[in-house]
């Protein structure tokens, strides 16, 4: 990530940002998704955030796993290596990949049949190792390149063309990463790109794992004006926790003085940077993960959207870090010289074998 | 009474848990340590304690240590297969027990040696109660130690051994050793015929196991990254790694170079695996059966997308969950195409510990030059019992990283370039490696149809295309593979094909083939698949070709048979699938079960003990080998 403050030099055309590259350097291919998809629209709030953040596009890793989301890491970033793996599955490449270059952030797309049904168990289990990467599952209900199924996280009682009425309860991603001590997590709608790439932003500035749950219309297959997961439901209920701006470590931190106190909180994250959070519901408090579970519990019972930064802790050492690795230079640039030990230490082996 | 000297079993039954696997090394480690060729096997349940568990050793002057089927002195320390065990002993034998049990012993052809090890036990008040009966066993390791003249300064250095030198527990078994042998000493009467006597066969050698030797050669190939999931009886493997790396891989800054996880199951232990080693770095998971099953899927996708990594297969029986502490060589076909499509895979053949340990490293460096799964399959024996071996030897080439373009290369290359581009011939591409920060570097990786610029693509012209070249890929593969061994006589009857850890068994059916009947062999010992030029010549030369393992279907048989149509006729499977290591008696039984001599000079020249064995079998097969001579 480049962090240094240096401006652009006289003359430099004004669309370059501090890394040297046009928004052009940080886009894919054309979608080949419906057009509408919710996911196209976090594509694009992928590009600005990465942009404007000024991250090099070769420092950024793309993984997903298989489904409409996990097309979409082809849609952009163009000059960052990506993997698109197995159903499910995404989470073990991503966790061996990031090994061997610990530097680099993970921007990892999954979908709720992805993460919530084939995919639970990894998703678990990469929470509670806080794999450095931004882990964005676009949510939508709905398998959409099998035309039309309930996925984990439709809720009790949708309708759909084929499949009837939905019998069973939703998995709640957020809540599931917060119980599986994820150290960020977050909830948005596709519907509110403002709001997706300033938590975008927020993740991508998070040491470790940052889940961010985007509820993404499906236009095709579960658009109805009920749905929890529809444009239409989704614009009249959200319940924003809160306004949220993201701050870069280089800028000042200009609080609004007319806020009033509990109006307003500020979270720091590990690199520098702050998100401040305005409006507050209730004064709601993010490193609190009690109150956490206890929103997003409150907010499933109720059927509401409930969006912003649920939990962050800033401070968990990510899985990487916990292993105390070479850091002067990445594992994968390691050569013979460091990789293999010399004859000697071969004897000696030899001599302990009894 | 005939002394047999350095050349007899021992067999201790024991109950699972009871600690007598102590015992038991030190018994196999104090005899090897007198230099004479030996071996040991575990034969035990799955269980963590309490159900009935076998140790078997064999000692034999000429270097034939197979498991022997027949036992020669049985030492029964468990009450629930008492009774098995001394109708176990051939006659002739001897039986050791311990006389706390109370059972009738009717036979009169063994020397019966009764050890009142727990009496004697407590007499040591020194030994606090919660150690007697793992100390308890180091009884009957003594009292067979004075009656067979096991040296007891060697007992004492393999005590040490596996105490790491730690005074206090080396001194309370070596003492329980000294009154097991004192008991001996003054209450029995040798009338059993087993002897040893010291040699000089083993002093070149190392004894380990072959999990062990595997971890310690992947550390020599340079290992950076494994993941994996615990099961028998793979576990040590990775167990070893996580113990030697810190020692081997040692930096002055105290930084580590390498991270070993243990995933939450096979799957992610593998995807891991393919994710470390996409992104450049050593890696490898390690297994058995029901494990390499859940493997299957992301081994599809690294032989599609062309990932480098290492899977060892420490094979034990299936199907399913099988006899999980049994051994095996029966997910052979399983993994020679693993994986849903056409897929084919890259499979090293260890035989011998200092192989594990050689294909430890050179499974990286063929894993990288191929970009493609590397499964190498060993087995329960080889992998969890302890092995006379070779030293394990440097490896005699630089590590080779295969077809990697960095930075200058693709600025050399004005980044033109495809991940999947077919630039030399061989089939096998150039990839990158993230990090790499030139931006042409970056490509996608995906286990859907691609192109050669890993663009996706659903063209069928495009799909065949690259489907073509791995095949091309999988015949320069046969560049890199390990060689056979071959162990060639002169007017050999007959070849032998086999692979893994039943060289042992075959080598001394060799023998007894030649000494019984008269029937000389010529024997091929593969050691990878694809089957090189060496095993075509093999094929060549040879009119009958006995493909021997240990599995039911005769699955390195098939394959030879849809590789080598045009020699289907040569082929005979021998194969058995007990669980238990190869003995050189099942091997010789079934070669004689399926040898059909190819002339009838022959069949009257073989020697008369086989003769009447073989005869009845002989006729028919012998008419059909003149025709087959007519047809050429």
């Amino acid at each position: 990530m480049v962090t240094e403050t240096t401006l652009p030099m006289a003359g430099t055309p004004s669309n370059l940002n501090r890394a040297g590259l046009a928004k052009n350097d940080y886009r894919g291919n054309p979608t080949t998704l419906c057009q509408g998809c919710g996911h196209n629209s976090i594509s694009n709030q992928i590009i600005t955030a990465l942009y404007e953040m000024d991250i090099v596009p070769e420092d950024v890793l793309k993984f997903s796993g298989i489904g409409c989301s996990s097309k979409s890491p082809t849609y952009f970033l163009n000059r960052t290596f990506g993997f698109n793996s197995l159903h499910g599955r995404m989470p073990s490449i991503a966790t061996g990949a990031l090994f061997a270059t610990p530097n680099m952030r993970g921007i990892a797309v999954s979908g709720d049949g992805d993460t919530a049904s084939i995919g639970m168990g990894q998703f678990k289990h990469v929470m509670r190792r806080n794999v450095n990467m931004v882990y964005i599952i676009e949510n939508n209900g709905v398998y959409g390149l099998t035309k039309g199924q309930f996925s984990a996280t439709a809720e009790k009682g949708l309708q759909l063309k084929k499949q009837g009425e939905n019998p069973y309860m939703p998995v709640d991603i957020c809540m599931e990463a917060i119980i599986s001590n994820a150290s960020f997590v977050a909830r948005s709608f596709a519907g509110n790109p403002k709001q997706v790439k300033e938590l975008l932003k927020a993740a991508l500035s998070h040491k470790g794992i940052a889940v961010l749950d985007i509820i993404s219309p499906c236009v095709t297959f579960n658009d109805g004006a009920t749905a929890y997961h529809s444009y239409a439901w989704g614009k009249e209920h959200e319940q924003p926790l809160h306004e949220i701006s993201y701050i870069p470590p280089r800028n000042e931190i200009m609080l609004e003085r007319e806020m009033e106190a509990g109006e307003i909180r500020e979270v720091a994250l590990h690199d520098g940077s702050h998100v401040i959070l305005k409006n507050l519901e209730h004064g709601y408090d993010p490193t609190n993960k009690e109150e956490a579970l206890r929103i997003s519990n409150e907010a499933a019972q109720n059927n509401w959207l409930l969006t912003g930064l649920i939990y962050v802790n800033p401070e968990k050492p990510t899985l990487t870090e916990t292993y105390n690795l070479l850091d002067t230079i990445p594992l994968n640039r390691l050569t013979e010289a460091d990789l293999r030990p010399d004859k000697a230490v071969l004897e000696k082996v030899n001599s302990l074998m009894f | 009474m005939q002394k047999k000297i350095n050349d007899f079993s021992i067999t201790v039954g024991t109950k699972n848990g009871s600690g007598s696997s102590t015992a038991n090394n030190t018994i196999l480690r104090a005899i090897f340590k007198m230099g004479i060729p030996v071996s040991g096997k575990n034969l035990f349940p799955s269980n963590i304690q309490g159900l009935p568990t076998w140790y078997t050793i064999r000692v034999n002057k000429d270097g034939f240590i197979a498991r022997q089927e027949s036992n020669d002195i049985v030492i029964a320390i468990n009450p629930d297969s008492f009774a098995k065990d001394l109708a176990s002993v051939s006659a002739g034998g001897a039986f050791f027990y311990a006389d706390d049990i109370k059972f009738g012993i009717n036979r009169t052809d063994i020397a019966i040696y009764p050890l009142p090890i727990k009496s004697l036990v407590r007499a040591d008040t020194s030994i606090p109660s919660d150690f007697r009966d793992l100390v308890g066993n180091m009884i009957y390791v003594g009292a067979l130690a004075y009656m067979i003249n096991m040296d007891l300064e060697t007992i004492h250095t393999a005590l040490s051994f596996h105490f790491k030198g730690k005074q206090k527990p080396i001194d309370m078994n070596f003492n329980m050793v000294k009154v097991g042998a004192d008991y001996a000493k003054n209450n029995f009467e040798k009338k059993d015929p087993f002897y040893l006597e010291p040699m000089d066969a083993t002093k070149d050698l190392i004894m380990t196991d072959g999990n062990t030797a595997a971890a310690i050669g992947s550390i020599f190939g340079g290992i950076q990254f494994a993941a994996w999931y615990p099961i028998t009886p793979a576990s040590s493997l990775a167990e070893a790694v996580i113990d030697y790396l810190p020692m081997l891989r040692k930096r002055e800054d105290g930084k580590k170079t390498y991270a070993v996880i243990q995933a939450e199951d096979e799957l992610a232990a593998l995807g891991m695996a393919i994710g470390a080693g996409w992104a450049g770095l050593r890696a490898m998971t390690s297994s058995s059966g029901p494990g390499i099953s859940l493997m299957t899927e992301f081994a599809g996708l690294a032989y599609y997308a062309e990932v480098p990594v290492v899977i060892w297969d420490i094979q034990r029986i299936g199907p399913s969950t099988g006899l999980p502490t049994r051994t095996s060589q029966a997910d052979l076909t399983f993994v020679y195409s693993i994986g849903h499509g056409d897929t084919q895979t890259i499979i090293l053949l260890p035989g011998t510990l200092d192989e594990c340990f050689e294909f430890g490293w050179k499974s990286f460096d063929i894993a990288e030059r191929l970009q493609t799964p590397v499964f190498v399959l060993s087995d329960l024996d080889i992998g969890m019992n302890q092995w006379m071996s070779k030293p394990f030897q440097y490896p005699d080439v630089p590590m080779d990283r295969g077809k990697v373009l960095w930075e200058k290369d693709l600025e050399e290359l004005k980044g033109n370039w495809g991940r999947y581009l077919d630039k030399d011939g061989d089939g096998i591409p150039y990839r990158t490696i993230p990090g790499n920060k030139h931006p042409t570097s970056a490509y996608f990786t995906r286990g859907t149809g691609h192109d050669e610029y890993a663009r996706y693509t659903e063209d069928s012209d495009v799909y065949i295309r690259n489907m073509e070249r791995l095949k091309k890929k999988f015949e320069s593969a046969k560049n890199f593979m390990p060689k056979p061994v071959l162990r060639e006589v002169k007017g050999a009857d007959i070849g032998i094909l086999a692979f893994g850890s039943t060289e042992n068994a075959i080598l001394e059916a060799q023998h007894l083939l030649d000494k019984e009947n008269g029937t000389k062999s010529d024997f091929l010992r593969l050691r990878a698949l694809p089957f090189t030029d060496e095993v075509t010549k093999f094929i060549e030369t040879h009119e009958q070709i006995m493909v021997v393992e240990q599995n039911r279907d005769g699955q390195m048989y098939k394959i030879l048979l849809a590789e080598y149509p045009q020699f289907a006729m040569k082929f005979k499977s021998v194969a058995f699938h007990d669980g238990l290591p190869a003995s050189a008696t099942w091997v010789r039984d079934g070669i004689l079960e399926k040898y059909s001599a190819s002339s009838e000079q022959k069949a009257v020249s073989a020697k008369k003990k086989a003769s009447v064995k073989k005869n009845a079998k002989v006729a028919k097969p012998s008419s059909k080998s003149k025709k087959e001579a007519k047809k050429k």
